[in-house]
């Protein structure tokens, strides 16, 4: 399964894709696409250059609860999703951090 | 230091006035973001993982306090207030909305700052000994030649796409501290047998994907001559670079495909072509110039001593001897223990700012350490600025010890990494301190890269780490042996690649390794030197 990913144009920050093809900052409101979804929802995505940067597909793990970036990008997507794990900024992170092992 | 005068002044107001313009194009979508792309990053807005990221060129590391509480500024109004000062002496701001980025610019516009060029395949900002001016060791103030070089490569039209990037540093003392080895061109002042000031020049050094130790071109480059060849190396490497493969095209390639010696008859050959024209330096411009570094006047002698043992602690590792009677250079180490590398607070960058004001004739620099350094701070007030870093936490007596750790900011804040490298560089700072091991060494220097881009500069690290991405988990790559200074070296691989918390553990086995062994004052390269690695390679990987 997958959802489509960007950045926002006006200040960078991380969106999703929603079903209603509008853009959220909220991970659990993102689209699920299965892979006969995703050309023409990134077609869609693609087109919307005045609110977006650079969108694209990320591999997801979904269930009821919501779900969680998978595949070889899983930690990068993760970190993208729930903020920096580390630095002076992330306790100001509107999201709080990553979970990082060490 | 430098002063803006009427031409720097009029270019950097019609380029904030430009780049205002193009964001506006690109928000109204009379540009699209591929045209907008190599326009941003020209004026050093990147856009990272989660924001876009605002990085700021700070003149080979020399600051006003007026520059500093301006950066503080912008980390208090366009940031979450902070700023993260950089191995290439710069400063990045990670979240800024590039709907504000013009304003911020604006605002910097006002202090002589700006982002120009620290992004793109150009002339990026010259970095310099931070103790520039001020070492004891010196044998010539690298700074004029510095802002020589900056006037001549802001905006220089030839130089503007070049195939790669292209970084100078420039160091003035024996005891190098700009690292000229891992440069594209590395400059060290030197005398020659007549007595007369000139350059040692070196090429093609470099780390990233293909880490090189700079070769040295000539022994001897006058003064004057300078420019003019600089001029010839680039415009050598700006015909012969690759531009067909991005990890191919640094000069470094360049330089070992052809030889440097074919490199250099090259460089000589277009040196001579254009020698005696315009670009020999006027001696009257060398001399306007330097009148604007001019050493500081005599201090005060130090009297009020703090007593305990601190004070003596910190005076012994972080002040360092000035040329000037009763100066010295205070280093201010961004790294107490499981600090991010790096990282200010808008109120730290305020507190230092007022004194620099009191005790410091009002100049700070930045440090490739990722440090801030006051290079003429008065003795007498010695006693007054340790007490006032110590309240403020940043009195940590630890400069180029184990734990003034260098740490690029990884996957956390990156779009290029694939690995973290600050929870990585804390929890080596806080087992370190658990350890009592983070100020018990001699000299050691541990650098972090998230990847092989090497801005944690790993590979000139004594302990380096590198983050890769290995089927899609983060693993690190522990070299050993590195040096960035003075004669660099690049770091070998010791064994195979670590988990993050296995990485952390090696780190500080490696400190306990050369604790337990140093001898007298032994450097951690002397340990290492004397003892091979496999006490290391052991207490890592075991027997």
């Amino acid at each position: 399964m997958k959802t489509i990913t960007a950045n926002r144009l006006t200040d960078g920050r991380v969106v999703y894709l929603t079903p209603a093809n509008s853009w959220t900052e909220s991970a659990d409101q993102a689209v699920r696409l299965d892979d006969a979804a995703t050309d023409a929802a990134l077609d869609t995505a693609l087109r919307d250059v005045l609110t977006v940067v650079g969108p694209y597909l990320i591999e997801i793990d979904a269930d009821a609860d919501g779900f969680s970036p998978a595949g070889r990008k899983h930690v990068r997507e993760t970190i993208r999703m729930t903020g920096p794990s580390a630095g002076s900024t992330k306790l100001t992170s509107s999201t709080g951090g990553a979970h990082v092992s060490v | 230091m430098y002063q803006y005068d009427e031409i720097d002044r009029a270019v950097l107001d019609a380029r904030t006035a430009e780049f205002r313009e193009q964001v506006h194009a690109r928000l109204s979508g009379a540009l699209s973001e591929d045209e907008f792309k190599p326009l941003r990053l020209m004026n050093g807005v990147y856009l990272q993982l989660h924001a876009y990221m605002l990085r700021v060129a700070i003149p080979y590391g020399v600051l006003s306090s007026e520059q500093l509480r301006s950066l503080a500024y912008v980390a208090r109004t366009y940031d979450r207030g902070y700023g993260h000062f950089t191995t290439r002496q710069n400063i990045q701001y990670n979240w800024p909305a590039l709907v504000d980025i013009p304003d911020a610019l604006d605002h910097l516009a006002g202090v002589q700052m700006h982002a120009i060029q620290t992004s793109g395949n150009t002339i990026r900002n010259t970095t310099t000994d931070p103790f520039a001016g001020a070492a004891a060791d010196e044998i010539a103030d690298p700074r004029p030649w510095c802002e020589l070089i900056r006037q001549w490569s802001t905006t220089h039209p030839e130089f503007t796409w070049l195939p790669r990037k292209f970084k100078i540093a420039v160091t003035g003392s024996p005891e190098d501290r700009a690292a000229i080895g891992v440069h594209d061109i590395g400059l060290r002042l030197v005398q020659n047998d007549q007595g007369e000031t000139g350059f040692e020049v070196h090429v093609g050094g470099g780390q990233g994907r293909t880490p090189i130790v700079a070769k040295i071109i000539r022994d001897f480059l006058p003064q004057r001559e300078l420019l003019a060849y600089l001029t010839s190396i680039l415009r050598v490497y700006n015909l012969a670079g690759r531009r067909d493969n991005l990890y191919k095209a640094r000069i470094k390639i360049l330089v070992d495909a052809m030889g440097p010696e074919a490199f250099r008859d090259a460089v000589e050959a277009e040196y001579e072509a254009s020698r005696g024209r315009a670009l020999t330096l006027p001696v009257e411009e060398i001399e306007r110039v330097s009148s604007f570094f001019a050493p500081p006047a005599e201090g005060q002698p130090l009297t009020d001593i703090p007593t305990g043992t601190a004070f003596a602690r910190w005076r012994a590792v972080n002040v360092k001897p000035h040329k000037v009677k009763n100066r010295a250079v205070v280093v201010i180490p961004l790294k107490a223990p499981g600090a991010t590398p790096g990282d200010a607070s808008a109120d730290q960058m305020d507190l230092i700012a007022d004194l620099a004001d009191r005790f410091a004739l009002s100049e700070i620099r930045v440090s490739k350490e990722q440090n801030l350094v006051l290079p003429h701070a008065d003795k007498s007030a010695l006693g007054a600025l340790f007490r006032a870093l110590d309240e403020a936490g940043l009195a940590t007596p630890n400069h180029g010890r184990a734990s003034d750790i260098v740490a690029c900011p990884g996957l956390d804040y990156c779009n290029l990494a694939n690995a973290r490298s600050i929870p990585i560089a804390q929890a080596i700072s806080t087992g370190l301190h658990a350890a009592g091991l983070d100020e018990a060494t001699g000299d050691l220097t541990i650098k972090i890269s998230g990847c092989i881009n090497a801005c944690g500069h790993h590979h000139v690290a004594n302990i380096g780490l590198l983050g890769v991405d290995k089927a899609g988990e983060e693993v690190y790559q522990l070299t050993l042996g590195g040096v960035g200074d003075g004669q660099a070296a690049i770091g070998k691989i010791l064994g195979p690649g670590l988990s993050a918390d296995d990485a952390v553990t090696a780190v500080i086995a490696c400190v306990r390794v050369y604790a337990e062994h140093a001898q007298a004052e032994e450097s951690f390269i002397q340990t290492l030197n004397r003892l091979g690695t496999d006490p290391f390679k052991e207490a890592v990987y075991g027997a």
